[in-house]
């Protein structure tokens, strides 16, 4: 009796060393929660499509690293309300034991999602957005932000198109994300000898801006840039036609992804300038993606954040499955450690500050005519390189990295 | 055979089931999630203070967002940039409600129905524009990370549970404030300019100053409410200013039943559970929050409670 005892200690002794990998992972199971929008305005370029994207991450990673892990997948609407946003987050952390917070699209959520990780020690993965989640606002133990920020998309428009002696002229929406937007062009622009012309604000969702494109076509600036978002930029592309831009004048937007062209049609967005931190047809490993991903969400190509949500996934994942734990703060720093390589990001580097730079694109839109298909939307002018894309570290406004 | 119980503390229907609530609410946080309870709660007072004008003066008001947003502003600046205690804070958000209260109120209570409605949200534009341009909002990025800070010095709210009885304590004892006023010689009279205008002015009643503090005490409970959600989630956003929130104020009491002291605070829930454990349906939650609407408003035309009321009267139960 006592000797079978023994022996069902020793069996269970021996059992426990085998699980002592998985013992890492909190309730055996790595949870990947994607908090998005998926009934509002920001539906199209992040929504279903980033659900798609972490289920490819997750399929993909338990064919890779993450083999015999237990991976699930939750998602909901914060329906653009940080305070939805907040509460759902904090029941997913502390009755569901969520590991990872994903997408969180919209610059209130984000920052109450980033505030939330920090302060209660777990992990969000963002994909983009305000470039305060890694100055003001950064949690670099506790958050990555991946494919581009509200700084990177002005840096590469212009960096790239300012030459000495070019002129500019903003078009900006009246709060303070525009005039963040703003700021930062201006003083890469002006570091680089362009000069600007003159600059207008127009209100939050507006419809009109007739009397706004009037001014800057007036204005006789080569550049003219959209430092607004969303519906503003639209209906400022869409109007824009009507009075004829796009000859002497380049028209330049700084936050218009895929989906926006994809609504607006080749024939109104045609020839505006723009950057985004991902494009389907770059090359085979974009293709690649862009496929797979198309074959889950089957309603279009991703955007970049899409792309990012896939990416910083599938890394968080690899991460959990080479440190065999996830344990925040570990994860992140494994994160930091293993280099980054997939299908969707070039030459990328995970910075302290947690912000994941790499290459980024600058695009003109196609005119119909050069389009061949569906989604070939965008010729790559040029690629930036990472350093040139992203705001550099040393002037990061990051308080944690100076401890 | 006579009660047992001398007549003064004979457990009535009514006590019975306020008590039961009490008891219910106290319990609620070791089943149900605090932060959602908490949230239902700060709604619940929202839509109770609304009600005060909707359900008992008859003013529909389409611009509440501003004192629930702008209070909320002001409390989480002063606990957030001057370290001010959440008491203070509060009482700080709640001042300014009122005194936003006292200013708008005085030029909208001039005109009634769709007028006044729309005097209201003319106001509530103008301090979402405020909320949208001012420095100390921080526009669309909000105020984030607002210290809950100690109640009194002494409780943190930083625990959820000790934040959760905080608010109940609150709610409770304005729920008590707002049923106080309903039933006093002053409710009194705003039912009776609520029902019949004219007659109230021929009796000799000043109207426009009982409309004038009604909308002063609504005002100040919205703003109480605002300061309170702040707190909970840490954060004030555009979302709480803007017309949006002003409308679904207006839903609540419609749902749980316009004029009833407990109506809209069950609306408040309704709406609060449908927001929260519907956003897993992904893009179908906006249409299953419309469908239940359409639902409500064939079902019960006065609101769930509001239904039931003739019904729970009968049994001496007033909600």
């Amino acid at each position: 009796m006592t000797i079978k005892l023994r022996g069902a200690a020793a069996g269970l002794a021996f059992l426990g060393s085998i699980g002592a990998a998985q013992a890492q992972i909190s309730d055996g199971v790595v949870k990947v929660g994607v908090l998005t929008d998926l009934s509002g305005i920001y539906s199209q370029i992040a929504g279903e499509g980033s659900v798609a994207a972490a289920r490819l991450a997750i399929d993909d990673c338990l064919k890779a690293e993450c083999t015999g892990m237990k991976i699930e997948l939750l998602s909901a609407d914060h329906q653009n309300k940080a305070d939805i946003a907040s509460s759902k987050a904090r029941e997913w952390l502390d009755v569901q034991k969520v590991d990872a917070l994903v997408d969180n699209v919209n610059a209130s959520v984000q920052l109450a999602i980033h505030t939330l990780v920090k302060e209660v020690n777990s992990v969000a993965l963002t994909p983009g957005g305000t470039s305060r989640l890694t100055n003001e606002n950064c949690a670099p133990e506790n958050a990555v932000q991946w494919m581009w920020d509200t700084y990177s998309q002005v840096a590469g428009v212009a960096e790239a198109l300012t030459t000495p002696g070019s002129t500019w002229y903003f078009l900006t929406a009246d709060y303070a994300f525009g005039h963040q937007l703003e700021k930062d062009a201006t003083a890469i622009i002006q570091a680089k000898g362009g000069k600007i012309q003159g600059a207008l604000r127009h209100p939050f969702n507006n419809a009109d801006f007739s009397s706004f494109l009037l001014q800057a076509q007036a204005s006789g600036a080569n550049v003219i840039a959209l430092a607004n978002a969303g519906a503003d930029s639209t209906n400022s592309i869409k109007q824009a036609k009507e009075f004829g831009f796009g000859d002497k004048q380049k028209m330049v937007a700084f936050l218009l992804m895929l989906p926006d062209i994809h609504a607006l049609g080749l024939d109104v967005a045609k020839n505006t300038i723009l950057t985004e931190g991902f494009y389907w047809d770059v090359d085979d490993g974009t293709r690649a993606f862009s496929k797979r991903f198309e074959a889950i969400y089957k309603k279009g190509k991703p955007s970049q954040i899409h792309a990012g949500v896939y990416s910083s996934v599938r890394h968080y994942l690899k991460a959990v499955a080479f440190g065999k734990t996830d344990n925040p703060k570990a994860v992140i720093r494994k994160m930091h450690e293993l280099p980054i390589s997939d299908d969707v990001v070039r030459n990328p580097r995970l910075r302290p500050d947690g912000r994941m730079v790499h290459d980024t694109y600058l695009l003109r839109v196609k005119t119909p005519a050069e389009s061949k298909g569906p989604y070939d939307y965008y010729q790559v002018l040029e690629v930036i390189p990472g350093d040139k894309a992203f705001k550099p570290l040393k002037d990061s406004l990051c308080a944690d990295l100076k401890k | 055979m006579t009660s047992v119980y001398p007549p003064s503390i004979k457990p009535s229907p009514q006590r019975l089931l306020i008590l039961c609530l009490l008891a219910l609410f106290i319990a609620a946080p070791f089943a149900v999630y605090p932060v959602f309870l908490m949230k239902g709660l700060c709604f619940a007072l929202f839509a109770a203070a609304f009600n005060l004008l909707l359900g008992y003066v008859g003013l529909l008001s389409f611009g509440h967002a501003m004192f629930f947003g702008f209070s909320a502003y002001i409390t989480t600046h002063a606990a957030k940039e001057w370290g001010w205690t959440p008491e203070t804070a509060i009482l700080l958000g709640v001042l300014t409600a009122g005194v936003m209260g006292v200013v708008t109120g005085w030029l909208a209570i001039r005109r009634s129905g769709i007028y006044f409605a729309m005097v209201t949200l003319a106001f509530s534009q103008m301090m979402f524009f405020v909320a949208l341009q001012a420095p100390f909002t921080h526009g669309e990025d909000g105020i984030q990370g607002v210290p809950r800070g100690h109640l009194f010095g002494l409780f943190d709210l930083g625990d959820n549970v000790v934040m959760y009885y905080f608010v109940l304590a609150v709610f409770t004892g304005s729920l008590m404030l707002i049923h106080r006023i309903v039933t006093s010689p002053f409710g009194q009279v705003l039912k009776a300019i609520r029902d019949n205008e004219p007659r109230a002015i021929s009796l000799g009643y000043e109207v426009e100053r009982y409309k004038l503090l009604a909308f002063t005490l609504s005002a100040a409970l919205s703003g109480l409410a605002g300061s309170l959600k702040a707190l909970v989630f840490q954060l004030v956003s555009l979302t709480d200013v803007h017309w949006h929130m002003s409308g679904e104020v207006v839903l609540m009491p419609l749902l749980g039943g316009v004029g009833t002291v407990f109506g809209p605070a069950m609306g408040a829930f309704m709406i609060v559970a449908i927001q929260d454990y519907f956003s897993e349906a992904g893009s179908w939650v906006t249409i299953i929050q419309g469908v239940i609407f359409v639902v409500c408003v064939l079902l019960f035309r006065n609101g769930v409670l509001g239904v039931l009321a003739p019904a729970l009267k009968k049994r001496g139960i007033m909600v």
